[in-house]
């Protein structure tokens, strides 16, 4: 089958190809397609808005550079009805977009199961108002566009799949795309309950990203400085909290995580405060906003993300302002 | 026989530092008795006296005064209105001491402690002042009157300052065309103050945002407003722990602010001084301000999340200026997507 032609009925089984859709091409979208595509028997179709950037991976194929080398066959769509009934869909979007893009793109997902790999909490319920199954998803690699086409992989790091509980994709469906994603080259585990891994990285981002984006501070600089590092620990405290309530056991303690990060990572921009210097709108909504939400739901008080939050969407406005 | 009260004299006023506030009070009081100002640029000293000043907007004048950018050099006055940047306090303090031994003298900063760090360089009687006036400056020698709400003073509880001099002051600013209004105690008008810029200020400097109507908004759950109450009333337990009775309530203040800046297009809200600061980098008042009330708030035992919030980010923010490589330098071409 040529490149960028629809073939039949994916369900993979026996020697027919794995089809698996992303959902939002972006930086992250692109790691997982271009390895997925590395794999043998699967068949890999991506969503993205980007002109561009779909014309150049479907004429010269998707190519990563930096923490991998490697060019993936990809069939890319700017209109999500060219998509053919798919096996799996992973959704990448930045949160604020999950919405718009799941429902061009359900579709294609009448009988497969739909993961989230995104940032923050609350995607994979948007997800689940219009796909039956969900996988609950988690993803530490990050990259970004470097030029259409073209993507840089910055970190390289695992990806944890689990079934959404409400509404859940079967353990051995979470497998089975685990091992297609294990086999691309990136590391991935299946699990009966994957809340822990994407609450983990829920708090830490949360507690580091915004105050990264309102003082303009790298991540090892706002854990030098005692005020901010103080204000680390307090946002991680409210965030685990929540998690606590909502019967979560943390893979790990954030707070450690924030002070190893302060080791390998003391000049990284958190993207949160690229977005700001960027003047795009962030993901807060579904990281303090969702610690926020969680809370709310369970009677645990979270003043500080609350104002966070807020203080974020201010600085969103602000790029509107007249200077 | 009754025996008159003998009323103050205010002949000579020496306004110490020429920003916005300073200079709309050395150019309305020279119109009433005669003004120096003490400068920190010989240079700035120099045009004021070659060029005089020149106010715009809600008042129009062209004042003369006398500057000079050494402290020695004044003549003795009645009244010096400390007009610096609360974090300027203590360099001009050091300044001042030993000279003008008749005067009375005038703090006019945002937040707590202005008067302790001057109290610190000199025995003068000591009035506190308020002020929600504002200009903006147009270089040395020109300062356009923006805002004309009143400047509140009163004495200052850690000197025996004579209640007759503070009318006196109240009244001579009222003679020069700006508004003042005498309270024999300050206390509850300045921690009214005190949480408003606690509030309006660190949320201006964190958001880049004027104070414009975002600031009252509690529509969404994520809506500016809820951070804004948030530290206005965690100021308010504050202010409740330490027996003060608040002269406005600092919410109140906020919405009738938003309400007169706010126009039909936004961009003539007041830029509120920290958001100044924060766009010039330069360092904030945040100490005398957020962080004022949190260490308040510690003292008493106080719960003051957002308030210490406020204060640990804009620190933050203060530190990143000093970043080597500072993060502003990435232009959005290299973070596209």
């Amino acid at each position: 089958m040529a490149p960028g032609e629809p073939g039949g009925r994916a369900n993979g089984c026996g020697g027919e190809a794995l089809r698996v859709c992303i959902v939002g091409c972006g930086a992250v979208g692109s790691l997982f397609a271009a390895h997925l595509a590395q794999v043998d028997g699967v068949e890999v179709w991506a969503y993205d808005v980007v002109t561009e950037h779909v014309e150049a991976i479907n004429s010269h194929g998707l190519r990563l550079v930096g923490e991998a080398h490697l060019t993936g066959q990809v069939r890319a769509r700017t209109d999500a009805a060219q998509l053919p009934p798919c096996d799996f869909g992973i959704v990448a979007t930045k949160s604020m977009y999950t919405r718009a893009a799941i429902e061009q793109a359900a579709h294609a997902f009448g009988a497969g199961a739909v993961a989230s790999v995104q940032n923050g909490v609350g995607n994979e319920e948007v997800i689940a108002e219009h796909v039956q199954r969900v996988i609950r998803g988690t993803t530490f690699p990050a990259g970004r566009v470097l030029e259409p086409g073209l993507v840089q992989m910055d970190t390289r790091g695992d990806t944890w799949l689990g079934p959404f509980e409400p509404q859940p994709a079967a353990l051995e469906e979470v497998r089975r795309l685990a091992e297609a994603i294990t086999a691309g080259g990136m590391n991935t585990h299946a699990l009966a309950d994957a809340r822990g891994a994407q609450w983990t990285k829920l708090i830490f981002n949360a507690a580091t990203n915004p105050i990264g984006a309102l003082t303009r501070l790298t991540h090892g600089r706002v854990c030098e400085l005692p005020q901010t590092r103080e204000l680390v620990s307090q946002l991680v405290a409210e965030g685990c909290a929540v998690a606590d309530a909502l019967g979560i056991t943390l893979d790990s303690d954030p707070d450690e995580l924030v002070d190893h990060a302060a080791q390998v990572a003391y000049e990284h921009r958190a993207s949160m405060l690229q977005d700001v210097l960027s003047q795009r709108v962030t993901e807060v909504d579904a990281l303090n906003g969702g610690i926020v939400r969680f809370g709310e739901q369970h009677g645990v008080p979270t003043p500080l993300n609350r104002a966070i939050a807020a203080l974020i969407k201010g600085l969103e406005h602000s790029f509107e302002q007249p200077r | 026989m009754s025996v008159q009260p003998e009323v103050p004299v205010i002949e000579r006023v020496c306004v110490i530092g020429a920003g916005a506030i300073g200079s709309l009070l050395a150019a309305h009081l020279s119109q009433v008795c005669e003004v120096w100002v003490l400068t920190r640029r010989p240079e700035h000293a120099r045009r004021l006296r070659e060029e005089g000043l020149r106010v715009s907007g809600k008042s129009n004048l062209q004042a003369r005064v006398g500057a000079t950018s050494e402290a020695a050099e004044l003549p003795e006055f009645d009244l010096g209105i400390v007009a610096v940047k609360a974090t300027e306090l203590d360099q001009v303090g050091r300044r001042l001491a030993g000279l003008a031994g008749r005067a009375t003298m005038m703090t006019i900063q945002n937040g707590l402690g202005a008067e302790q760090v001057i109290s610190a360089h000199g025995s003068w009687p000591l009035i506190s002042a308020v002020t929600f006036m504002s200009g903006n400056r147009h270089g040395d020698v020109h300062v356009e009157y923006e805002l004309d709400t009143p400047t509140w003073l009163g004495p200052w509880a850690g000197t025996h300052t004579d209640y007759a001099v503070v009318e006196r002051v109240a009244a001579l600013i009222n003679e020069s065309g700006l508004r003042a209004e005498p309270l024999p105690d300050l206390v509850p008008a300045q921690w009214s103050k005190l949480i408003f810029n606690s509030a309006v200020n660190s949320v201006a400097a964190l958001t880049g945002l004027p104070h414009v109507a975002l600031f009252a908004a509690q529509d969404e759950p994520a809506a500016l407003g809820h951070v804004v109450r948030a530290l206005v009333d965690e100021g308010k337990a504050v202010a409740a722990a330490s027996g003060i009775e608040l002269y406005e309530d600092p919410w109140e203040m906020n919405l009738l602010a938003v309400a007169r800046g706010e126009t039909a297009a936004s961009d003539y809200a007041h830029l509120p001084s920290m958001l100044e600061d924060v766009r010039a980098r330069r360092p904030t008042e945040v100490d005398f301000i957020a962080g004022a009330l949190t260490r308040e708030a510690t003292r008493l035992g106080v719960a003051a999340p957002v308030t210490a919030a406020a204060y640990q980010l804009i620190k933050g923010k203060e530190a990143s200026w000093r970043q080597a490589s500072p993060a502003d330098a990435q232009t959005a071409a290299e973070v596209k997507r």
